[in-house]
């Protein structure tokens, strides 16, 4: 009666394997690398790469434990820090600007693991050290400046159209406009409705005024708030880039709040002042008239731009328009031909500026420049071809619909990135890192091991039977995390620790109930058979109630404490396992196939 | 090795009344401490900054005193952290009128004395996150109590659910009072430890009312109370056992685990021990007091019968 079928031994057989093969990352260590990653999308990461950093580090001597190239980037590791942070050096001097060179640390497990997607855990950062921030947009202030910008637009086109009005005012989220006669206000609501797509008009009569009250629709609030998002999400992702921070997380989190995590970051001063900068946008004159050679002289009152493919561009010192006049920028297609472009929506001042300036250059060059940490960088220059009035711009021309859409992001995070401000910031030392592993470690093994003598002593060859048992939990808990690349914290390590105090209860249940089961007069057999049947009911029932509390810790959760959740959750399910079933698969084993079994070792 | 070889019931449900009175004691207690002397809220909720600092030599507290009472700063927690080496500082919201950049300053102005200060952890924490938090963890806390009340429910009866459910909250109470009685830091992991708490504990009523249902099964001619003793002199044995290996490890957290866990593994501790007491001597008398019978089982037991058949 206790035997299981042989399809039951091979799958705890089968399943013990895999727990070990993804378990074994984890014991060969890290070593330190450099990664290089291309900043330019023309730029990919491909074998010349490769062999450009295997020359550059074989030209400087520096021996490398390997060079690899992945999807994104190229990978080379080292034997120690030293020669990391030389090579790091030498290779940002070879690359140049276009490239990223971050350290990283890199498995050191053997190819045919990492063939196998067998990867160590992934620590979080109060385990590795690093910093993490959450940034709070300000939504309000988005919203207030959008509009901002469409009443001074209101004016302006209303102007343009010989639309008396009295006056236009803002009132948090709402623009009153005054009109003398319903004539007029009927007539500026037909053409201010067909403008502003987003806005909400309605009449009002307050004594003898004539007012038209506009608002936000909610889904243009929406869809403010999420651009207003995304912009700041690509600004902060290609701010970090300079950081060279290898696998920082730049996530939503919520409706406003934004998670920078930069694992490894000790300088957390330059890494705020990083995020918090804002970049400007500045639109100039191309001075096409002097043909830029090889060592020429720049000419008195222009300067000398990179563009995104890397040639270079010569622009007058003149601005015409600043990026904070720029609303939106939005991809689209030209009516005409139907090719990709970047429709802009300058403001009221920014509408008039450009009106001149269009004017007095048709057929000249303009350069949309993007200013970061004080340089600049063409983003891109089209040909003027007509005077443009009414605040649309409209940039086409050789441009693909992934340009456009870049370009239009470009401009926009440059030009209106929502003000963010950092409300949490977790900072942890490398040392203070390196010794919570230490100490989550150690408690786990002590705690191990104590149990372990216990259960021994207290249930002779059963006991050993649950120790083992929970030993396998171990390893599949570790296994499991491994392969889900869950982030390990803290409370998670906790987390292992508590799973494994509390999944010996199951087998505490077990054998309990085997010993009463002998005590109340029945065979051995029966008496195995009975305890794992009877005690497996009331290990399902607890071990859910257990699940309830964790999922609920999952959903609520943040940080650290989620981590401890996924632990606890995956915990469950690995310890219903090994208790049940690879415990009873090691007492079959053993006892199964007497047949005349008179004495069980249970103490 | 055998510890329990008890052969008698012990009449637990006749010293229900003695032990009704003592939860309902501690329980009182516990919630007069709570609401007099509060929680000791760490900056998890309340907002601020947090800095754990490590020196070369032996740290002066004074004179880092000092030095932040230069910036203006006179309300400033300063302690040794673990060791007379590490410094940790808290400074609340209330005096922090830079936001997260504090920390910067304050490192900056502590290497000015003595370079060998080394940055080891630091924490700020917005107004706008805490109250998140404490929503949250209250949310978490109402959810997976009416969770577990819904599975019993399902799984037993409502009665078994609510007894469990109250015998697991005074848990909880208890151990928040706790933590106002001797003012810890209440943080955030320790509201993980509490539900961690709520979800083990209820393993405990969990396996009595499983025997205490295979009883009404099994002795068809015997008293309600006659019933539950046994069921919970059968499981006390088991109940002693895991939460001593439980135990075990939480102890090693306790010592081990460093300053972080040591709050964890606290709440944890005090969680354990009284989750023996109340899931044996709350939740059954509770289920006495509410009436238990066995026709709450024929009942639904013929009604799985008429399904099968």
């Amino acid at each position: 009666m206790n035997r299981y079928p042989l399809w039951k031994y091979l799958l705890v057989l089968v399943v013990f394997i895999l727990g070990l093969i993804y378990t074994l990352p984890n014991f060969y260590g890290e070593s330190p690398a450099v990664q290089v990653l291309p900043l330019r999308a023309n730029l990919k990461a491909d074998s010349a790469l490769l062999q450009r950093v295997d020359d550059a580090l074989k030209a400087a001597n520096l021996n490398a434990e390997g060079v690899a190239l992945d999807l994104t980037s190229v990978k080379a590791r080292f034997n120690n820090t030293d020669n990391q942070l030389k090579a790091k050096d030498v290779l940002q001097a070879q690359l140049g600007d276009d490239y990223m060179v971050a350290l990283n640390l890199l498995s050191r497990s053997p190819q045919w693991l990492t063939a196998m997607n067998a990867r160590p855990m992934y620590l979080g950062l109060d385990l590795r050290g690093g910093v993490h921030f959450l940034l709070q947009i300000d939504m309000k202030g988005a919203l207030d400046k959008a509009m901002e910008a469409a009443s001074g637009d209101m004016r302006s086109i209303l102007r343009d159209q010989n639309i008396a009005y009295s006056g236009i005012s803002r009132d948090g989220r709402m623009v009153t406009v005054k009109f003398r006669d319903a004539d007029t206000r009927s007539k500026g609501t037909a053409e201010l409705k067909q403008r502003f797509g987003g806005l909400a008009f309605n009449d009002k009569n307050e004594g003898n005024e004539l007012l038209l009250l506009a608002t936000l629709k909610p889904e243009e609030e929406k869809r403010i708030q999420e651009s207003a998002v995304q912009q700041n999400l690509i600004t902060l992702r290609n701010r970090v880039n300079e950081l060279g921070v290898a696998e920082p997380i730049i996530q939503q989190q919520g409706v406003d709040r934004i998670v920078v995590q930069l694992p490894g970051v000790l300088d957390t001063a330059h890494a705020k002042d990083i995020l918090g900068r804002t970049a400007t946008l500045e639109v100039r004159l191309v001075d096409d008239e002097h043909k830029f050679s090889e060592g020429f002289a720049v000419p008195f009152g222009t300067e000398m731009f990179k563009d995104r493919d890397g040639s270079m561009l010569l622009v007058k010192k003149t601005v015409l328009l600043t990026g904070e006049r720029i609303n939106d920028a939005q991809p689209g297609f030209d009516n005409r031909s139907n090719e990709p472009a970047v429709h802009i929506n300058l403001d009221g001042a920014g509408t008039r500026k450009f009106k001149e300036a269009t004017r007095e250059n048709v057929g000249k060059r303009m350069a949309i420049l993007l200013f970061e940490k004080g340089k600049g960088e063409v983003v891109t220059a089209p040909v003027i071809r007509e005077e443009i009035g009414g605040g649309r711009v409209q940039i086409s021309g050789q441009m693909n619909t992934k340009e456009a859409n870049d370009i239009s992001l470009l401009l926009r995070a440059g030009a209106l990135a929502a003000p963010m401000e950092i409300i949490e910031e977790r900072t942890v030392g490398p040392s203070l890192g390196a010794d919570n592993i230490v100490r989550g470690f150690r408690s786990t093994q002590i705690g191990f091991v104590a149990i372990a003598v216990f259960m021994i002593t207290y249930y002779l060859m059963f006991g050993a039977v649950s120790v083992l048992a929970l030993g396998a939990n171990l390893l599949l808990l570790v296994a499991l995390l491994s392969m889900l690349q869950a982030t390990l914290t803290l409370p998670g390590m906790a987390g292992i620790a508590l799973t494994l105090g509390m999944a010996i209860d199951a087998n505490v249940l077990i054998n309990e109930r085997i010993r009463e089961e002998l005590r109340n007069g029945n065979t051995p057999q029966a008496s195995i058979h009975a305890g794992y049947d009877h005690a497996f009911r009331t290990i399902l029932d607890s071990n859910i109630t257990t699940l309830i509390a964790g999922i609920a810790l999952f959903m609520f959760g943040s940080g650290a404490v989620r981590g401890f959740a996924v632990v606890l959750c995956l915990g469950i399910l690995t310890s219903m396992f090994s208790a049940v079933l690879v415990s009873r698969a090691l007492v079959n084993l053993i006892y199964g196939r007497k047949l005349r079994l008179t004495n069980i070792a249970i103490g | 090795m055998e510890f329990f070889k008890i052969n008698r019931n012990i009449p637990f449900m006749s010293y229900g009344r003695y032990t009704t009175t003592i939860s309902l004691v501690t329980f009182i207690v516990a919630v007069f401490f709570i609401v007099t002397k509060g929680l000791n809220f760490g900056v998890d909720f309340t907002g601020g900054t947090v800095m754990e600092v490590h020196y070369a030599q032996t740290a002066d507290l004074n004179k880092v005193r000092g030095q932040l009472a230069d910036m203006g700063l006179h309300d400033v927690l300063v302690q040794n952290f673990g060791s007379s080496h590490d410094v940790l500082l808290q400074v609340s919201l209330k005096q922090n009128v830079v936001g997260a950049k504090l920390s910067e300053q304050i490192l900056d102005k502590l290497r000015q004395q003595d370079a060998s200060v080394e940055m080891r952890r630091v924490e700020f924490v917005g107004p706008q996150v805490g109250q998140d938090l404490v929503e949250n963890g209250a949310l978490a806390l109402l959810l997976v109590s009416i969770g577990i009340a819904c599975y019993l429910w399902v799984r037993f009866e409502w009665k078994f659910g609510l007894a469990a459910i109250i015998a697991n909250l005074h848990d909880v109470i208890i151990i928040i009072g706790f933590f106002a009685f001797f003012q810890w830091d209440f943080s955030l992991t320790v509201l993980a430890a509490l539900l961690a708490v709520l979800g083990y504990s209820v393993n405990e009523s969990v396996v009595v009312f499983d025997r205490i249902r295979e009883n009404f099964r099994k002795m068809r001619k015997t008293e309600v109370a006659e019933i539950i003793d046994n069921a919970i002199t059968r499981t006390m044995s088991r109940t002693i056992i895991t939460h001593l290996c439980t135990q075990m490890m939480v102890t090693a957290m306790l010592f081990l685990g460093g300053e972080t866990l040591h709050y964890f593994a606290l709440a944890l501790t005090i969680g354990i021990l009284f989750s023996i007491y109340s899931s044996v001597l709350v939740a059954s008398p509770l289920l006495m007091l509410m009436g238990v019978s066995r026709e709450d089982f024929i009942k639904t037991e013929k009604v799985t019968e008429e399904v099968l058949s």
